[in-house]
């Protein structure tokens, strides 16, 4: 079996020349590289992610080069995907999901000269910044909108796994729906997946039959979407405005775009000022944004924007104190008046009202 | 025209060693075609995607690392396939793997560390997988419950106890609640200064050989042989199918387990929700790729790398889609065992003529 | 009544495309053959039915085409397997790898696109009868195809010359090849069949389950397909048992989530899986159904 070895290393040789003349050139652009978790076409968070990438392909004619990488799984795959980036001249990459937190921080180590973002992590360095999406401020306006809409006072709620950003998008719904109606109920379903759309579906027809009248979901595919529009009711978006598949039933959608931030990050990298920081940006920022408002009355329309506003300006946090939690503690008020970016990145409880049991 | 299979007196020697090349060259010259319809250049082309990750010290031992957990299951998983015992849940093996020797490290963590600590990680890994790969074998030997469909149905078990663990009570508490557990203060030590080789790649080598000769020079090799092969033949000579059954599981989920816990506790450093990209899937195409031989599983996992690290590098440099990665894989790993019956029949063209049902060349 | 009708009808739409690809991949095991790469035939076909279906504005288009990618993928592991006499185990598992890549490219120009037409529903009318109506009625054609499959396929395997004549190349090739059986023709029939119902199982999904594309959007049902074929021991009426077992239990555990009883999700996540081990163990001790074919996987060359 030596036998294929040997001929592999006679083709090293005898391709190594020809690559040298095809790969080198000078490069006078930034190149930028993304890591994704998923597939771009998942139509959700991975998708999301490269339509900033294209974004700063469209903000920066001629002066940017980027190269994606996706599919790539947490772990050591991610660790050498980054550091093959780095190493072919990428001067800026940003790595999109939590679990390349720790192969980031290891390739950053031996690269000084690169600028690593990592998005949903909380470790940084001084060539790895962090950054996020304020979601939970979309999801508290949500809440109220279906606090306004249901009819049967119950909502739905498919969730995919329970960590701390899904965990805090389910608190910020219910305090937004206890706002405008403080019985409101709430019945959350976990698909144990970000990525099966027949599960969500099935989810969904299961919230409807138990008498939700307005879904929400913490998954990224249209099917709950598609379901709620097939059976009438109304449903809110997630990571894209999904209104094609629930022309009837999307009353509005929380857009992910990370378009603003990343042509942000790209000039300060184009004109040197780059610095190592934590961006955890909202609708102030453009990283969230609510798609139209649509299927509802006007007062409703009205209420939305209101609190849009409020959530923009500062004028109102979706996690005000006090926050109690579902055994009737009051949750410390790390941040003044409400709870800090800490608490809500790593939240861990479901707070009053909810009649559900988190899952550990 | 057309080609017709005559199957040889005896097996090929020449083919043995010379089919894995023609695959090869069918592989770039279909890759070739490929690019160049891509627009890409051909050349460099097929230089980033299989001949780069060979050209320096580091990008081998990356190499080794990716090949390390394939190698491992695919070893094991060869042992039951030659005695017919259908384990097709090496990735479930391989889970419970990792979660039993996280348990160890965990334990130990902050308060013991040192080698005897790997050790007892490593053994505990190989226990969880032989636990986890004895259930389908009991209840094949004792209920007749296939373990085509057992063995897969404890994947998916396996993954939401793992799951389970790490979104509860082995979460980092330090960690912001996310699901991963602490950083283990006992790892499988990396062997070089520069580069992610670690012991788990020399560990994987013992293996292959150790199987090696288990097979081809021991007779517990000789019955798994003929329990899958002449199931009669075996019976008369005294050798328990039941006991093969339960021998191969023992073997095969002890080694994903090996493999599971190596991979989190070397290259990972601390259990998380994904453990694995499919390692125990892509294992039994390795072993089948390296025709049931550890030898051979040796190579198939190398070569299995070299496309999955091809693939990132044909991302990064020719911006070619993921997708374009998977059909080309997919096309090597057909041409491979295309070639592979080359041993076993010659082709031959025959000038016209047609008889009942030698469809081939047709598509 | 409202809620388990609700029930059942959910049921019957979450088994209905493990159906269909189990069913089309037991006759191909029935044969003697093996084929793993029930996944990435059903990717084939719900990329390329949903494609034809956007395209064309036709979802009996779609699933017409759904059926052929699969068995056009099909046919390329008759190539392999029966024509080169590659292993099968192997070939099938590359047959996903290669589907998977080949329906992400076919279908990245589709992602995020809606298709507007639905399924007609070829009962009509009838679904609003009273009680039972809407529960036998309502459902869209590959819902009655899933059923007329099985029928089809039971009476075929017991009742037809041909169906015994595969099912005796599949238990003994060298015995059915002696008495002058095209054993590799049969077994090529019977391994397009597996990948048309693969394919249409794929464009269930695509077209009616959740009509959109997105990549990998089988998420490993083509596995539970190939389970669901050794939970039945090889007979078509007890496929149809494991596919409303898995789906039931699927849907039953999604419905309790509902009602918030606090049972940790990921073991509920794992009852479908279970209660299948359970039930398989259970029906292997009281012994009644037929085992695997004997030549199941079996490579076969006719020696002349």
């Amino acid at each position: 079996m030596s036998l294929k070895n040997l001929t592999f290393a006679a083709m090293t040789a005898a391709f190594v020349g020809i690559a040298g003349a095809g790969v080198a050139e000078a490069q006078d652009k930034l190149k930028v590289g993304f890591v994704y978790v998923g597939p771009v076409g998942d139509f959700g968070w991975s998708y999301q992610h490269d339509q900033g990438r294209k974004a700063v392909e469209a903000a920066f004619p001629g002066k940017v080069e980027t190269t994606f990488v996706e599919n790539v799984p947490e772990g050591p795959d991610a660790e050498r995907v980054i550091e093959t980036l780095a190493k072919s001249g990428h001067k800026l990459i940003f790595t999109t999901s939590f679990g390349f937190m720790e192969p980031t921080l290891k390739v950053a180590k031996r690269y000084p000269n690169v600028m690593f973002e990592h998005a949903t992590g909380y470790k940084r360095d001084k060539n790895v910044a962090t950054y996020s999406g304020r979601f939970y401020e979309g999801r508290y306006i949500i809440g109220q909108i279906a606090a306004k809409m249901s009819k049967s006072g119950t909502v739905g709620y498919i969730a995919s796994f329970p960590i701390p950003e899904v965990v805090s998008g389910i608190n910020a719904f219910m305090l937004g729906a206890q706002s405008v109606k403080p019985d409101m109920k709430i019945k959350v379903i976990w698909v144990s997946s970000w990525f099966d759309p027949g599960k969500e579906a099935d989810a969904a027809k299961a919230l409807i039959s138990q008498g939700a009248d307005v879904l929400s979901q913490h998954t990224d595919s249209p099917a709950a979407m598609q379901e709620a529009e097939k059976a009438g009711v109304k449903a809110f978006g997630q990571s894209s405005d999904m209104v094609k598949f629930g022309p009837k039933a999307q009353l509005t959608s929380i857009v992910d775009d990370w378009g603003p931030y990343y042509i942000k990050r790209v000039k300060a990298a184009l004109d040197g000022t780059w610095k190592s920081e934590d961006f955890w940006g909202g609708l102030k920022d453009g990283d969230v944004v609510m798609a139209p408002y649509a299927n509802m009355p006007d007062d409703v329309k009205a209420m939305a924007k209101a609190t849009e506003d409020k959530l923009r300006s500062g004028a109102m946090h979706a996690f005000t104190c006090p926050v109690v939690d579902q055994a009737g503690k009051t949750i410390e008020c790390k941040g003044g008046k409400n709870l800090d970016d800490g608490q809500v990145l790593g939240m861990n409880f479901y707070v009053k009202g909810i009649d559900d049991k988190l899952p550990q | 025209m057309r080609l017709v299979l005559e199957k040889r007196q005896e097996a090929s020697d020449l083919m043995a060693y010379a089919s894995p090349l023609i695959a090869v060259a069918i592989t770039f010259a279909f890759s070739a075609i490929v690019f160049a319809a891509m627009g890409k250049p051909v050349g460099a082309s097929l230089f980033t995607y299989f001949i780069e990750p060979l050209t320096d010290l580091n990008s081998l031992q990356e190499l080794a690392v990716k090949a390390t957990p394939l190698v491992l299951i695919a070893v094991g998983l060869s042992l039951c396939y030659i005695s017919n015992n259908w384990n097709i849940g090496a990735e479930g093996q391989y889970v419970m793997g990792a979660v039993f020797g996280s348990g160890v490290a965990l334990a130990a963590q902050g308060t013991m560390s040192g080698p005897h600590v790997l050790a007892a990680m490593l053994a505990a890994g190989i226990l969880g997988g032989m636990l986890w790969g004895a259930l389908p074998a009991l209840l094949k030997v004792r209920f007749g419950a296939s373990e085509i469909l057992t063995s897969l149905m404890l994947v998916y078990v396996a993954e939401k106890v793992l799951d389970y663990l790490v979104r509860g009570p082995w979460r980092d508490p330090k960690g912001y609640n996310f699901p991963q557990s602490v950083a283990f203060d006992t790892t499988v030590p990396v062997l070089f200064e520069s580069g992610r080789l670690h012991l788990g790649s020399v560990i994987a080598l013992g293996v292959v050989i150790a199987a090696f000769v288990l097979v081809g020079r021991t007779l517990k090799g000789f019955e798994l042989q003929v329990v899958g092969q002449a199931p009669r033949a075996a019976r008369f000579a005294g050798f328990s199918p039941a006991r093969a059954t339960l021998f191969v599981f023992a073997v095969s989920g002890g080694l994903a387990g090996l493999a599971g816990i190596i991979e989190v506790a070397g290259p990972i450093g601390q259990l998380q929700p994904s453990i694995s990209p499919g390692y125990g899937f892509t294992a039994i195409i390795v072993a089948f790729l390296g025709r049931l031989n550890p030898i051979g599983c040796l190579i198939a996992g190398l070569l299995l790398a070299l496309t999955y690290i091809g693939g990132e590098n044909a991302q990064i440099v020719l911006k070619l889609p993921l997708d374009l990665t998977k059909v080309i894989q997919g096309f090597l790993l057909f041409a491979v065992l295309a070639c592979d019956s080359l041993i076993l029949y010659r082709p031959r063209l025959i000038a016209g003529g047609s008889h009942g049902g030698t469809a081939h060349g047709a598509h | 009544m409202g809620l388990i009708e609700a029930i059942l009808i959910t049921v019957i739409t979450a088994s209905t495309p493990l159906l269909i690809a189990a069913i089309g991949e037991l006759v191909t095991e029935r044969s003697g053959v093996l084929n793993l790469g029930v996944e990435g035939m059903m990717l084939m076909g719900a990329v390329t039915g949903f494609v034809t279906g956007y395209s064309t504005g036709s979802v009996v288009l779609g699933a017409i085409a759904g059926i052929v990618a699969g068995m056009a993928m099909a046919a390329l592991f008759a190539f392999l397997v029966l024509g080169i006499v590659v292993n099968q185990v192997a070939s099938g598992l590359a047959l996903t790898i290669l589907g998977i890549g080949l329906s992400g490219l076919i279908g990245a120009n589709y992602t995020g696109l809606r298709l507007e037409q639905k399924p007609p529903a070829i009962f009509g009318a009838l679904a609003d009868l009273p009680y039972a109506g809407k529960l036998l009625f309502s459902h869209d054609f590959f819902v009655y195809a899933a059923f007329a499959l099985v029928i089809l396929v039971a009476w075929f395997l017991t009742r037809t010359r041909a169906g015994l004549t595969l099912r005796a190349v599949g238990e003994s090739h060298t015995s059915a090849h002696a008495l002058g059986v095209p054993v590799r023709r049969l077994r090529l029939y019977a391994i397009l069949f597996g990948g048309a119902c693969a394919g249409l199982a794929g464009a269930h999904l695509s077209l009616a389950y959740t009509p959109f594309w997105v990549t990998g959007m089988t998420a490993g049902r083509g596995w539970i397909a190939l389970a669901i074929v050794v939970f039945a021991s090889w007979l078509p009426w007890r496929a149809m048992a494991g596919a409303y077992l898995f789906g039931g239990v699927t849907i039953a555990q999604l419905q309790v989530q509902g009602f918030g009883l606090g049972i940790p999700s990921q073991l509920m996540s794992s009852l479908p899986y279970l209660a299948t081990i359970v039930v398989l163990v259970i029906i292997s001790r009281t012994r009644t159904g037929s085992s695997a074919p004997a030549h199941l996987g079996v490579p076969f060359w006719p020696d002349r």
